[in-house]
């Protein structure tokens, strides 16, 4: 069914990311044709030069906000949009680049750019739920292709999307995956991850790095002991926990 | 019962013949077999896929697979799944809507999947795992459909326990190494100078039919004899042991105890505990539309009363803190089952014990609890049961 004038628009926005997100929604081959018989997608750059203007009725916005234009940019994607969804790691938590809000950014300026006044930055790396409201989070780094499809889905028929917020040891437990941890000593992320990627590196007998970051429900504190009983020391751990989210994990060891 | 209603023993290829038999009769045989460091369960053909010769190591927080001497299939105890993966799966379809395009909607309720299951290898302390589900998932008025029709179908084969691990505790709970009434077949795995085999008993009129298919000969008596032996030693060999009290009028006691806060610490909220529990039983359901929004699907699915979405009702999660949660799991399991099915949730398979990252220990939780709650009158609890909801709200 073609879509008309009257179809729901969708719109996808990236500020500081590596553009995998919205990957994700060219990657959903098996159902694109479904998708815009349903929608019209109305502004995504990845995919068409071709972009209406808004308002939109569901936006889709990966990446941090990492400068002041972005900052002011995110304000104005939000008035344009009815439903705003962020997706990944990035837009959800800050992404890797959020590793910036524990050091000093005007020295990175300094040593990696011949000209450090060129470079407009924040001093932080911010998710975007600290700058407009955000209708709905979805996790990973990158996003799970099938929480996608959910996602989009459920707005359109405006329901809840089915994405749990439990650890990701649920999943593996579902699966029948052998706890890397018990069973093999290998230190792992799920007991405090966020599910949604199905429990993929335990699955291959690796421990989870939580690039989904932390779940709903979480007690990252009790997880150190696990990790250090495993073989990590303090240098280990911290670097453990500061890979794609590591603002919000570190969050939740200081609250 | 038929004359093979006396033990029988059968020898390696006789359990190898009993599982072919199996196969034969259009059985999905499900049994104990090594995989990814573990001996989970899982499908088989043939029972070469056994755990022969291998055992495990437990302890809170910690299972490791270990080699044994003695070539034994079933000298292990509880891996990280329980029957209840097969009979109360983790993901069921249970009805489908679709929408015509005049606007006419239909309603399909699934056939749930009914293999017929023959279980090998269950441990009397799951023997009795099962026996709870049953009363929980068909003993009240509305009956799982699936797992009914599952459970009625499947047979199971026993195997006692000779060889407890570090984490079991089956007798503290009123349990044992040896299976109750309720299989079809009961093995008791004997390895000796005399050679490997497994003394049999029958437990049904279908077990016994399955016995005279086999090559199998009449029990002697050191066979039988090495045997009880063996189980009767597995009783004294408990790796731990609840306390000896009243542990319904213990949880009542307890609700505001300083220990939960102290367990709610160490918890991570994973969720472990109860997905590894045979015995529990909770799931949620949610319905899903398609992308065109003509095709909906309502499935159920395993959750826990460890995830925040388990009590969420309007506004936020009833449940809110580590502390009422975990309090939720253990009281639930120790008393309230009492109340709402007549019987313990727990059955001392050790599994939430060895299978909790964190090494939380659920005897020794009790244990604390029944030492912090020291020589209290019955008055003072109640006053505290009501103080503790307010606070917990």
């Amino acid at each position: 069914m073609p879509t008309t004038k009257t179809s729901p628009t969708l719109a996808v926005f990236k500020l500081a990311s590596c553009d995998g997100c919205q990957l994700t929604l060219l990657d959903c081959e098996d159902e694109l044709l479904t998708l815009t018989g349903q929608v019209r997608i109305a502004h995504f750059l990845e995919a068409s030069s071709a972009v209406e203007p808004g308002p939109y009725d569901l936006s889709l916005v990966e990446g941090s906000v990492t400068t002041p234009e972005d900052a002011e940019r995110i304000r104005a994607i939000r008035a344009a949009s009815r439903h705003l969804v962020t997706i990944g790691a990035c837009a959800t938590a800050g992404g890797i680049q959020a590793l910036r809000n524990f050091a000093d950014v005007d020295e990175f300026r300094r040593t990696v750019y011949a000209h450090p006044e060129y470079i407009s930055t924040l001093a932080t790396s911010t998710p975007v739920s600290d700058h407009v409201d955000v209708d709905f989070e979805l996790r990973g780094c990158p996003i799970d292709r099938g929480q996608l499809i959910e996602v989009i889905t459920a707005f359109l028929a405006g329901r809840k999307p089915d994405v749990p917020n439990h650890s990701v040891c649920f999943e593996c437990k579902r699966r029948g995956t052998v706890c890397v941890t018990v069973a093999h000593g290998t230190p792992c992320l799920g007991p405090v991850t966020h599910a949604g990627c199905g429990a993929l590196c335990p699955a291959y007998g690796r421990g989870c790095f939580g690039c989904f970051g932390p779940s709903g429900s979480v007690n990252l504190p009790a997880l150190i002991p696990v990790l250090r009983r495993d073989g990590m020391d303090d240098e280990a751990v911290m670097r453990f926990l500061h890979t794609f989210n590591t603002a919000a994990f570190d969050k939740e060891l200081n609250s | 019962m038929t004359a093979t209603a006396a033990p029988v023993v059968l020898d390696r290829d006789g359990l190898g013949a009993l599982v072919a038999a199996l196969v034969a009769q259009g059985r999905t045989v499900v049994g104990p077999t090594v995989r990814d460091g573990a001996i989970v369960l899982a499908e088989m053909t043939s029972a070469d896929a056994l755990p022969y010769g291998w055992g495990v190591e437990l302890d809170a927080g910690r299972y490791r697979l270990v080699a044994r001497e003695d070539g034994a299939a079933f000298a292990h105890s509880a891996g990280p799944q329980s029957w209840k993966s097969y009979l109360h799966p983790q993901r069921e379809l249970l009805w489908s809507a679709d929408r015509t395009p005049e606007g006419d909607v239909s309603f399909t309720s699934h056939e749930p999947d009914v293999p017929a299951y023959a279980f090998l290898g269950v441990r009397p302390c799951d023997l009795r795992a099962i026996a709870i589900q049953d009363r929980v998932l068909t003993g009240g008025r509305f009956e799982d459909t699936g797992y009914g029709k599952r459970r009625r179908g499947a047979l199971l084969i026993a195997a006692e326990c000779t060889e407890p691990g570090a984490t079991c505790f089956c007798v503290s709970t009123g349990g044992g190494p040896a299976a109750d009434p309720g299989y079809d077949l009961a093995l008791t795995e004997v390895v000796d100078e005399d050679g490997h085999r497994f003394l049999v008993r029958a437990g049904s009129e279908e077990g016994a039919r399955l016995l005279e298919q086999v090559p199998h000969r009449a029990a002697d008596v050191a066979t039988e004899a090495t045997a009880r032996a063996s189980v009767d030693g597995a009783r004294d060999r408990m790796g731990r042991s609840l306390p000896p009290v009243d542990l319904r009028d213990l949880m009542g006691a307890s609700l505001d105890a300083e220990r939960w806060n102290d367990v709610a610490e160490r918890c991570l909220t994973c969720g472990n505990c109860t997905m590894v529990c045979p015995t529990c039983f909770c799931t949620t359901t949610e319905e899903v539309t398609d992308l065109t929004g003509d095709h909906a699907e309502r499935w159920q699915h395993w959750d826990s009363c460890f995830d925040l979405d388990f009590s969420y009702l309007h506004g936020g999660p009833v449940r809110s803190s580590a502390r009422s949660r975990y309090r939720q799991w253990l009281t639930h399991k120790l008393s309230t089952w009492h109340d709402q099915f007549d019987t313990t949730g727990c059955v001392g398979c050790g599994r939430c014990i060895a299978w909790c990252p964190a090494g939380i220990d659920i005897t020794e939780e009790v244990a604390a609890l029944h030492a912090e709650r020291g020589p209290e009158t019955e008055t003072e609890t109640e006053t505290e049961t009501e103080t503790e909801t307010e606070t917990e709200r």
